[in-house]
């Protein structure tokens, strides 16, 4: 079953083509990796994705329904949430709320029931407390839950940022660089805990990542981006076989 | 699950210290008050002293919580404190029982200035940073001025309002002149009292802090943190955004009101920048998102330049000078550390340290 299928995805800032002809179909329950030099459209893809850019051309389906040129707030209510490449936490918030920001839109009630303090107040608060440390637990977050953001270490923060679009339910979950200034055995662990939430929370998941260890470890399928257009796509060890991939971006 | 008890504890306890501190304050005073204590001069200041704290509490949402810098607050104020008093005036003989009138009165100065909060938030809240400050500015110096030039009156057959003078209003005999152009609205009944603003304060506060505390709140201060995120996860940024300024505005129209019921003329020229100016300056001195500090900034800063005056011609010149001091005291990374580093707390810390080092020597 196809939950991202996207044609011919264009966009071009003045002369230069940052995405051309941008396609990709990705299956329910996948973790496809998007990998491709500095420079080569990968976050542009992104962003173009969750609604930040709007595409000049093509369409991007979500579980067969259009959202092309949706606004960012649409697209998340659909399904999609990401993590961005420079960390973008609600940096003077706990982290317990952090992730009570990504609950907003599956747990309501009117603002005057908060301001009032009305019995629906207590009851939403207490079970968006529920999941969330539910969530926090899975990334072993639940002790930090009260320590502001930004006090966090990096490699928490990181995985803070995973733990908030997991809040907000995704069916389509986009890792923007998930590894990046992680150690080896930071690494470990994120790989460790992507495995581990595609399967608790049944999402499929489109990362990027310069990180071969992590890419051939964990994704089913890889998908080269070069100067806005694809240079390969397939298996792992067929795609870092590749003799252009090799030459454009692995090195010999 | 024991830490959770433990924030909602944090959060709980520092209400209850604030609303402490407000009351303390005001048994203290009426104590003052009943044992002839307390000069003339302070009790004029007492109720200013409560919508200043209004003002300052209620633009630290704006500021502090939803990070948009706003230098239009006095022009909310200016409304409220307008329709309150032309309310007042206009049901002084029909309405007798004084709360039900200023309920009344706060009532519209709240949702007149919320209005006018919406709809400029709606214009405003597109444009960021030094943009939105500009802005935001104007439209309250249009407000200012446009009062400052409205004539108002009202005989049988109901309002009349005019831009010229009082004449053009063409009233019927026995008609009478609310608003007067520059000279303002003046017989207001003067039912602001300082019980009822410690009231108005304590509800603000309460507003704010459970707003803060709540589901939108959250929303509102995930805008501030990081607006591209906040959109990311599904928080529409425009509904929010305004939410807050429209509550600000509303508050800042309720000190209006309290304002306008507590002086004998009240004039659009006194709602200026300067006075959007000092609030700010009440704000940045009790801490952008401390509501508790904004009230605290509020009183003294309020008290300060009465209590200066016997320096006649170089008052406001030692005010700036004891302001620069007190910001530097407060925010000064070289005085924060100082001050930490002799804070009673660390050194009661040490000595207790010290003493347990002995003991166990012994």
């Amino acid at each position: 079953m196809e939950m991202l299928k996207v044609k011919n995805l264009s966009i071009s800032f003045g002369g230069l083509h940052a995405v051309d002809s941008f396609s990709i179909t990705v299956n329910k329950g996948e973790l496809y990796g998007l990998i491709g030099p500095n420079g080569a459209g990968k976050t542009t893809v992104f962003n173009l994705l969750t609604g930040v850019y709007k595409p000049d051309m093509g369409q991007i389906f979500l579980d067969g329904k259009n959202i092309t040129g949706l606004s960012p707030v649409e697209i998340n209510k659909a399904g999609i949430a990401r993590t961005f490449q420079n960390i973008r936490l609600f940096r003077n918030l706990s982290v317990l709320d952090n992730v009570k920001i990504g609950l907003h839109n599956h747990y309501k009630y009117p603002t005057i029931a908060g301001i009032l303090r009305l019995p629906s107040y207590f009851k939403t608060e207490k079970r968006m407390n529920e999941k969330a440390y539910e969530i926090l637990e899975v990334f072993g977050l639940d002790k930090e839950a009260d320590n502001l953001a930004a006090n966090l270490p990096y490699g928490k923060q990181r995985k803070l940022e995973i733990a908030r679009a997991l809040a907000t339910n995704p069916k389509l979950l986009l890792l923007d660089e998930p590894a990046a200034g992680m150690n080896p055995a930071e690494t470990e662990e994120l790989m460790e805990t992507i495995t581990l939430i595609r399967k608790k929370y049944d999402v499929t998941i489109l990362l990027i990542e310069h990180d071969m260890k992590l890419v051939a470890g964990i994704c089913e399928k890889i998908f080269v981006l070069n100067f806005g257009t694809e240079l390969a796509n397939g298996r792992p060890q067929e795609v870092l076989n590749n003799p252009e991939v090799i030459k454009a971006y692995l090195g010999a | 699950m024991k830490s959770k008890s433990l924030k909602i504890n944090k959060s709980a306890r520092s209400v209850i210290v604030t609303v402490g501190m407000i009351l303390i304050a005001y048994i203290v005073c009426q104590i003052l008050i009943a044992t002839g204590n307390m000069s003339n001069l302070l009790q004029n200041l007492l109720v200013s002293m409560c919508y200043y704290s209004i003002m300052a509490v209620s633009l630290n949402l704006t500021v502090g919580i939803l990070g948009q810098l706003s230098l239009g607050h006095a022009g909310f104020m200016c409304i409220g404190a307008f329709t309150g008093a032309i309310f007042s005036k206009c049901t002084v003989n029909s309405i007798e029982n004084t709360f039900i009138r200023l309920t009344l009165a706060l009532l519209i100065g709240a949702v007149a200035a919320g209005l006018f909060g919406i709809v400029i938030g709606i214009v405003v809240l597109r444009l960021r940073g030094d943009y939105l400050a500009i802005v935001t500015l104007a439209f309250g110096e249009i407000i200012k001025n446009v009062l400052n030039v409205l004539y108002i009156g009202y005989d049988s057959k109901g309002l009349h309002f005019s831009m010229k003078d009082a004449i053009s209003l063409n009233l019927e005999e026995g008609g009478t002149v609310l608003v007067k152009g520059a000279q303002g609205i003046s017989g207001t009944p003067r039912d602001a009292t300082f019980t009822v603003g410690v009231v108005l304060l304590l509800i603000t506060y309460l507003i704010i802090v459970n707003l803060v505390n709540s589901r939108s709140g959250r929303a509102i201060m995930a805008i501030r943190d990081n607006h591209i995120a906040a959109e990311s996860v599904g928080i529409n940024i425009t509904k929010y955004k305004i939410l807050a300024f429209s509550i600000s505005a509303a508050l800042a129209g309720v000190a209006g009101v309290l304002y306008s019921h507590n002086i004998a003329t009240v004039q659009s020229s006194k709602f200026g920048y300067n006075l959007s100016i000092m609030i700010l300056v009440f704000v940045v001195l009790g801490g952008m998102g401390n509501l508790r500090g904004s009230i605290i900034a509020a009183v003294l800063l309020t008290l300060l330049p009465e209590y200066l005056r016997f320096l006649s011609d170089y008052r406001m010149l030692i005010y700036a000078v004891i302001l620069i001091v007190m910001m530097l005291y407060n925010w000064s990374p070289a005085c924060v550390a100082w001050r930490n580093k002799f804070s009673p707390k660390i050194l009661l810390n040490k000595f207790s340290g010290a003493m347990l080092k002995k003991s166990k020597e012994v």
